[in-house]
């Protein structure tokens, strides 16, 4: 190389190529070139390619009619209104399975995780079978399996399995019953202030605690406080509540709440697929904990309760935290799959739209922009919780 | 696990009667709420399990000549998939020529099991696995040596799902090392770069790539050129991989002692000699059993590629599904490829698990 570039031959040049510094700035200004160049290709390929297919860019599309109808919306909405809207609905359709799912497989996937460490031998088999058999078998699979046991194999209204009494089970999906009355917007208040109560509480008894040494008993004064409120707030709102049982009227179910086989469908295979890994991630999260810990607790002289909550559960919890965060983020992204089954998650919405705009860039930079940010929100907030109870070393 | 007889462990004391019925105690009944979750339990399988059994194959019809019969049998309908059998796992593929397929199929299965025999992880592990794609695609596609051109639109059933996976994993795994590489790099412009991708690429569900592959790939080339559907798909499935294998990798990168690099760096070996003869040997014996995790994930992922419209396992299945004389019988199709997804995942996270504790003993010492 040197003999072709006549100046090279002065020291001062060589010692700058010779110089880590110097080299890595040409590989960066190099690499960078050659991404930024790829980049330039494709987006100017991109731009000619769009105006020779007349299609449109920019964001304008959001503030027209969309056109189409959503089968399940939170929030009213018409076909008349704009493609902004209806995403909005999508994007609201995503968290409602989202949030119910994360709740859902976590209670599940403890419940399994703690099963699979039980010392019966039936619940602990039972469990690892469970587990096995999920984990290795597509989840989109899952999910069509379930749809199709809902709308194919099970019966029509008028011969609904009944689970429960109120709740029915028909190729229409889930009928359960709700709760009704004016009194309903006291007991919530009722629940908000009790849970603000709680808090200030735990604070207090925390700060006492550190204090003096004594011990709140904060349990009973929660239970309590989550049972005086919301009955106050039920008298307050007049005493009248009553439950709205579904009936059968004609072809189909009226009153309560009816889940539509979309939803159940996708809301069952989320929970079923993701608790198996919760359930991993609990089991793997407990064993961590050594036995010594059990014994030198107990040695104290605490109780089999306070042991697990004072002494094992932290530390588990160090273990379990970040792994249970992935998971939530997985049950996030999965629920994508809702496009496949037919119900109106944002990828279906966004889908629906684009394929009526043509303006396919646009619809997956917002598909893009909305899953990073939920997932953004949901890992900040899981590492801040992770920073709280991770083991602080001096 | 039938109770011995118990009057064996009579005479001696309870805590040395090792025979099955009292273990079968301890394990079952050795405290009130363990005797009432034992007896629930038991209660709740006596109710599923029989009538299971009894619709999978007691009252299962697996020869009736069409659906009518099929259904009035009150069982699951295995008739049903002996009819489409080769639908399902061979997908659109011409008829005649599905001996190709299956024998692309066994030797992506062979590939895979070649790997996991450790005295395959040589260095000319890599032309086996060259020579045996090759193979694959000269099959499938034919064209030359007497075989006819099939073009890949009528690909499909397992052989492509395995196809999906393995070139997906193959093309994945360099491109993941660099990224992983990239991102430890002491270069901001290239660590942020490979930041970038991998953070984007993982905080979006592979399905968004799988539109994003086949609407946007299409608008990127300069016209006249395009790319078919399925290589769409597989480009997507490698640059979703991609960010995932370098997340574990950059994990293995991580777990290395920094002595080994400063060992390195004072041996006077460059950067890449570094990594290829200290660094990546290490890394990536400790990173083998989560990679193996990613191509199991990987696997069941390439089920998503229905949602383009691509005639994969699960695909093919759903057509066979919608066949008008022989509606209804979904469950049985979906189990019946549910069972093919279990045997390969199952099969590859037990091979993972007993190589962890093979390579975790060879630390210990």
């Amino acid at each position: 190389m040197a003999d072709h570039m006549p100046i090279s031959s002065s020291p001062k040049r060589r010692l700058a190529w010779n110089d880590p510094g110097t080299r890595s700035l040409i590989y960066q200004v190099l690499i960078v070139g050659i991404v930024g160049t790829g980049v330039w290709y494709l987006v100017s390929n991109t731009l000619h390619n769009l105006s020779a297919r007349n299609i449109s860019t920019g964001f304008d599309f959001l503030g027209r009619e969309a056109g189409f109808a959503i089968g399940e919306t939170m929030m009213p909405y018409a076909p008349t209104d704009t493609y902004g809207r209806a995403i909005m609905i999508g994007l609201l359709n995503t968290l409602r399975v989202s949030v119910i799912g994360i709740i859902a497989a976590t209670l599940l996937g403890t419940l399994l995780g703690v099963a699979r460490l039980s010392k019966n031998w039936l619940v602990s088999r039972v469990a690892g079978a469970y587990v096995e058999v999920i984990r290795n078998v597509p989840l989109l699979l899952q999910l069509f399996f379930w749809y199709a046991l809902i709308t194919e194999n099970m019966p029509g209204p008028r011969q609904a399995l009944a689970l429960l009494p109120g709740v029915f089970v028909s190729n229409r999906g889930v009928a359960l019953p709700s709760i009704q009355g004016n009194a309903l917007d006291g007991i919530a208040a009722g629940l908000a202030l009790a849970i603000a109560a709680i808090l200030a509480a735990a604070h207090w008894a925390r700060r006492r605690q550190h204090a003096t040494g004594e011990v709140v008993p904060l349990g009973r004064i929660a239970l309590g406080l989550l049972v005086a409120f919301p009955a106050g707030g039920w008298l307050l709102g007049g005493g009248s509540l009553s439950l709205d049982v579904p009936v059968l009227q004609g072809f189909n179910f009226r009153g309560g709440i009816t889940l539509s086989p979309e939803f159940t469908a996708l809301l069952l295979g989320l929970v079923v697929y993701t608790s198996a890994f919760t359930a991993e991630v609990v089991r793997s999260g407990i064993q961590s904990v050594s036995r010594g810990q059990w014994e030198a607790a107990g040695a104290l002289g605490l109780s089999r309760a306070r042991i697990l909550r004072l002494v094992i559960l932290p530390q588990a919890l160090r273990v379990i935290v970040p792994p249970m965060t992935s998971q939530y983020l997985n049950l996030t992204k999965n629920s994508s799959l809702a496009v496949a089954i037919g119900y109106p998650d944002i990828v279906s919405v966004v889908n629906t739209t684009l394929n009526q705009t043509g303006q396919a860039i646009e619809g997956v930079l917002i598909i893009m922009a909305a899953y990073l940010t939920v997932s953004l929100s949901i890992s900040l907030f899981m590492n801040w919780y992770n920073k709280r109870i991770a083991l602080v070393e001096r | 696990m039938a109770p011995s007889p118990s009057g064996q462990g009579i005479g001696a004391p309870p805590a040395y009667a090792q025979n099955g019925w009292t273990r079968l105690r301890a394990g079952l009944f050795s405290s009130p709420l363990n005797t009432l979750l034992t007896v629930l339990l038991a209660w709740l399988l006596l109710m599923v399990v029989p009538a299971c059994v009894e619709w999978l194959f007691i009252k299962a019809d697996f020869s009736a000549a069409n659906a009518q019969e099929c259904r009035s049998s009150g069982g699951a309908c295995w008739a049903f998939i002996a009819e489409k059998h080769r639908l399902i796992l061979f997908g659109t593929y011409p008829y005649d020529e599905q001996w190709r397929s299956m024998l692309a199929g066994v030797i992506l299965i062979a590939v895979i099991v070649c790997s996991a025999i450790r005295w395959f992880w040589r260095p000319w592990l890599i032309v086996i696995w060259a020579v045996a794609l090759t193979l694959v695609a000269v099959l499938m596609w034919g064209g030359v040596f007497g075989l006819s051109y099939v073009e890949n639109s009528r690909w499909g059933g397992l052989p492509l799902t395995l196809i999906l996976a393995t070139f997906g994993i193959a093309f994945a795994f360099p491109f993941g090392l660099l990224l992983a590489l990239g991102r430890r790099s002491r270069m901001p412009a290239v660590k942020a770069l490979c930041v970038v991708y991998i953070e984007l690429i993982r905080g979006v569900p592979l399905i968004s790539l799988l539109f994003m592959s086949s609407v946007m790939l299409p608008l990127f080339l300069p016209e006249g050129f395009s790319i078919d559907k399925l290589l769409r798909a597989q480009i997507a499935i490698v640059l979703f991989a991609a960010a995932y294998i370098a997340e574990t990798v950059r994990g293995g990168l991580q777990a290395i002692p920094k002595g080994q690099y400063e060992g390195a760096d004072s041996l006077g070996l460059r950067y890449w000699q570094q990594m290829r003869k200290i660094i990546l040997p290490q890394a990536l014996r400790i990173v083998i059993p989560p990679l193996v995790g990613i191509f199991i994930s990987l696997f069941k992922d390439t089920s998503l590629v229905v949602v383009i419209g691509i005639f994969d396992l699960t695909q093919a299945a759903k057509a066979a599904v919608a066949d008008a004389q022989w509606r209804g019988f979904s469950v049985e199709a979906y189990l019946f490829i549910a069972v093919i997804y279990f045997v390969f995942c199952f099969s590859i996270s037990r091979y993972s698990q007993a190589l962890e504790r093979r390579l975790q003993t060879g630390y210990e010492r």
